[in-house]
């Protein structure tokens, strides 16, 4: 977890000195708010991690955010057919900058068991992924590693990243538009 | 309870009725199944359902085999039906070809039946007549072929990873 | 009350209010395919009339992942895993059904030990399939407080599920003639302390729910549906209960030595969520009971049958013995005999009557396999049964309906 000891202060009387981009990064890693795409088995575990025992509540990411236009994270956990690709990626667009993708389980990573004519062969097909969490379906304890993984993401992510020509080449393969810019 | 239905008793009461229209009856693994004219399927449902003796009258299962080998009846539809008093289970085939796949609807009998039927002809296209709403239910609109038929491959075909030789396919 | 009796549904289905709408509109509200309410993917665009349902489509399909094409091209052992995720939300009693249909087929006599395991087993899975369904309910009507503390008790089941195969949810859990292990003594530890503290647990939560005013006012008379229409429609298991309708697999057709232990089989009289939700209440104290009865009585033996031909030797014998070593290698290619033949064999899932009809040709996979999916056939009720309701009983007769997506779209 980033806290804001982690970063680098310069302590004045009266005033605090950081650098801007880390402290935005911190803050947006610690209340990350998650779009759980849930269709199936994995679904299933997530709401287990959601649950008492595991709890994400302690990463700050309790807040679900059913609604693309204010989340952050997209939790792709579970099968996405062919049939529900076109509204994956509807969501995804929807979303504003900055956002991350969680693909948690074998179905979302790469179709896993179902190498069928009605499963899509891995939801990097339609829309850039952040982290891979294998398993079928991976333990709750595999989906926080996934989360913390993203955290890390989101603590190195630079304010200008998106507007980078980098990334704007990453989604064109997509034929996703960079949003809000 | 009423006494328990038997197999014979049961079939001889069916042939009492149709007669002809049952081209066979067999109990594999103690389960009656009886072979009937396509085009008497819906009559002997419905009778079925409301004969005072059987009272068969909830439709557990309903789907589509498909024999590629079998020239003029590549297509089998199966009932199968219970009735919940008797504690009795009977399946119910018919056959039809793949030049006309057709058979009548149960849904005026069945409303269960609706989506059944739905995903028989998604998957077989086995078309089912006087069907409300006769469209695919599983796949995607635009699919052009009926996936269960047993020509078409289970993979999907845009894998590249996968070497042919080590995955069977 | 009198504006309401005038209202009345036109010949196409369309419920329609005599009263005037505000500025005569309609509006179509799209729930799903992806929406917090619907616990899953699955679309339904309602036609609505302020905050009453006049008609509704629904659209399912949307994690449809060819279970029946795929089980042609498997053998029989690797079907497991395939029913696993049909209802995801308690795994077991789906695979040792699909165990018990090809025993079936291949005519197995299973020992009453491993029968007694599999109810104890089936009996954990039917108790965390309700757990989740009644807790979402709870969730639903604004009480998130029974979800996270049932929660905690679902993963002692996991756990309990971990000590027996070593997964929590898609637990691929025993094989065709047995189980692979007896159970362990910290099986037994855990299982007795799951039988001593959850009832108390589960208590409050009922007392929570139950008999509370709110809970009731919101939940009773939300989507119900009669008897003769819920028949019509297929219905099984709890939603089929709840109607008045007492058909358990359990009773009706006993399998797995179920005619040995003593258990009621809970009725509703309305059909309504309320109904529904004190049916799987009711269903869960009565799972607890068979447990128990069958940790009592539990016979000695073995814990699997005899079929070298379909059980995979112990890996010393396979290492030491010609003759397992070749059983070994024809069960993992996939190259046991099967008799050709069709059978319908069912059990009483979460969701009512899972059924598998199996044609096999002699070959190595079956020729046909289809699942008889409870929630498929009873979800196309749905629009029946919310129509001329408000939408907030809508979402609660979704999650009391327990639609699981995978067992939908298979």
């Amino acid at each position: 977890m980033g806290k804001i000891e982690d970063l680098e202060v310069f302590n004045g009387e009266g005033y605090q000195l950081s650098r801007l981009d880390k402290v935005i990064a911190a803050a947006r890693a610690n209340s990350v708010w998650p779009l759980p795409f849930a269709t199936s088995c994995c679904g299933i575990e997530y709401m287990g991690s959601m649950g008492s025992n595991y709890d994400v509540a302690r990463f700050g990411m309790e807040r679900m955010s059913f609604s693309p236009r204010q989340a952050d994270l997209l939790i792709v956990a579970g099968t996405i057919s062919k049939k529900l690709a076109p509204i994956l990626k509807q969501v995804y667009e929807q979303m504003s900058e900055p956002k991350w993708v969680l693909s948690v389980g074998a179905c979302a990573s790469s179709g896993g068991i179902f190498d069928t004519y009605s499963v899509l062969q891995g939801i990097d097909r339609v829309i850039p992924v952040d982290v891979y969490v294998p398993g079928c379906p991976p333990r709750p304890e595999q989906i926080i590693d996934g989360i913390m993984k993203i955290h890390e993401l989101v603590k190195h992510e630079g304010i200008r990243n998106r507007y980078s020509e980098e990334y704007k080449a990453k989604l064109d393969k997509y034929n996703i538009e960079v949003n809000g810019k | 309870m009423a006494s328990k239905l038997t197999n014979e008793a049961v079939i001889e009461r069916i042939k009492g009725q149709f007669g002809s229209d049952i081209l066979s009856a067999e109990t594999p693994y103690d389960f009656l199944t009886i072979e009937v004219l396509a085009s008497k399927q819906h009559e002997i449902i419905e009778w079925l359902k409301k004969d005072e003796m059987l009272k068969i009258s909830f439709l557990t299962n309903l789907g589509g085999v498909h024999y590629p080998e079998q020239a003029g009846r590549e297509f089998a539809v199966v009932y199968h039906l219970q009735s919940m008093v008797n504690n009795f289970r009977l399946r119910l085939k018919i056959y039809v070809s793949k030049e006309n796949p057709e058979v009548d609807t149960i849904v005026d009998l069945y409303a269960g039946a609706n989506w059944m039927e739905r995903e028989t002809y998604d998957f077989f296209g086995i078309t089912f007549k006087g069907h409300p709403n006769l469209v695919r239910i599983l796949n995607e609109d635009s699919m052009d072929y009926f996936p269960m038929r047993k020509e078409y491959h289970l993979e999907d075909g845009t894998r590249e990873d996968k070497d042919d030789r080590f995955f069977g396919r | 009350m009198s504006t309401w009796e005038e209202e009345k549904i036109h010949d196409d289905g369309i419920y329609e209010s005599s009263l005037d709408t505000i500025d005569g509109s309609i509006a179509t509200l799209n729930l799903g395919p992806t929406h917090p309410a619907t616990h899953g993917i699955f679309q339904n665009v309602l036609k609505v009339d302020g905050e009453k349902i006049l008609s509704s489509e629904q659209t399912i399909g949307y994690i449809h992942r060819a279970f029946e094409k795929l089980a042609e091209r498997r053998p029989y052992n690797q079907i497991t895993t395939i029913t696993d995720r049909l209802n995801y939300c308690s795994s077991p009693i789906n695979n040792m059904g699909w165990h018990m249909t090809v025993e079936k087929l291949i005519g197995a006599e299973i020992p009453k030990r491993a029968q007694y395991m599999r109810v104890i087993i089936m009996e954990l899975a039917r108790i965390s399939d309700h757990l989740v369904c009644n807790a979402v309910i709870g969730v639903d009507t604004g009480a998130l407080t029974g979800f996270t503390y049932l929660f905690q008790q679902r993963e002692k089941i996991y756990d309990l599920f971990e000590e027996v195969c070593g997964a929590r949810l898609t637990t691929n859990m025993g094989r065709i003639g047995g189980f692979e292990r007896d159970f362990s003594p910290a099986f037994n530890e855990k299982l007795k302390a799951f039988l001593r503290d959850f009832p108390a647990v589960f208590n409050e939560f009922d007392a929570l729910l139950s008999r509370n005013r709110i809970f009731m006012d919101r939940t009773r008379g939300a989507g119900p549906i009669s008897a003769e229409r819920a028949l019509e429609y297929s219905f099984v298991g709890p939603n089929l209960r709840a109607a008045g309708v007492d058909y358990d697999v359990r009773v009706m057709e006993p399998y797995c030595s179920y005619e040995d232990f003593d258990f009621e089989v809970p009725v509703g009289t309305t059909g309504d969520t309320y109904d529904r939700f004190q049916v799987r209440q009711e269903e869960i104290r009565q799972s607890l009971r068979i447990i128990e009865q069958a940790l009592a009585k539990m016979p000695e033996g073995s814990y699997k049958a005899d079929l070298p031909e379909f059980y995979l030797p112990p890996k010393e014998e396979v290492y030491n013995n010609m003759e397992a070593l070749i059983y070994h290698f024809k069960i993992v290619m996939g190259e046991t005999p099967i008799p050709a033949g069709e059978v319908y064999h069912s059990v009483e899932g979460g969701n009512g009557e899972l059924g598998f009809y199996l044609i096999s040709d002699g070959g190595r996979s079956p020729y046909r396999l289809q699942f008889r999916r409870p929630c498929f056939i009873y979800y196309q009720a749905y629009p029946e049964m919310i129509t001329g309701s408000s939408i907030s009983d809508a979402v609660l007769t979704l999650s009391s309906m327990n639609v699981i997506a995978g067992e939908l779209d298979a």
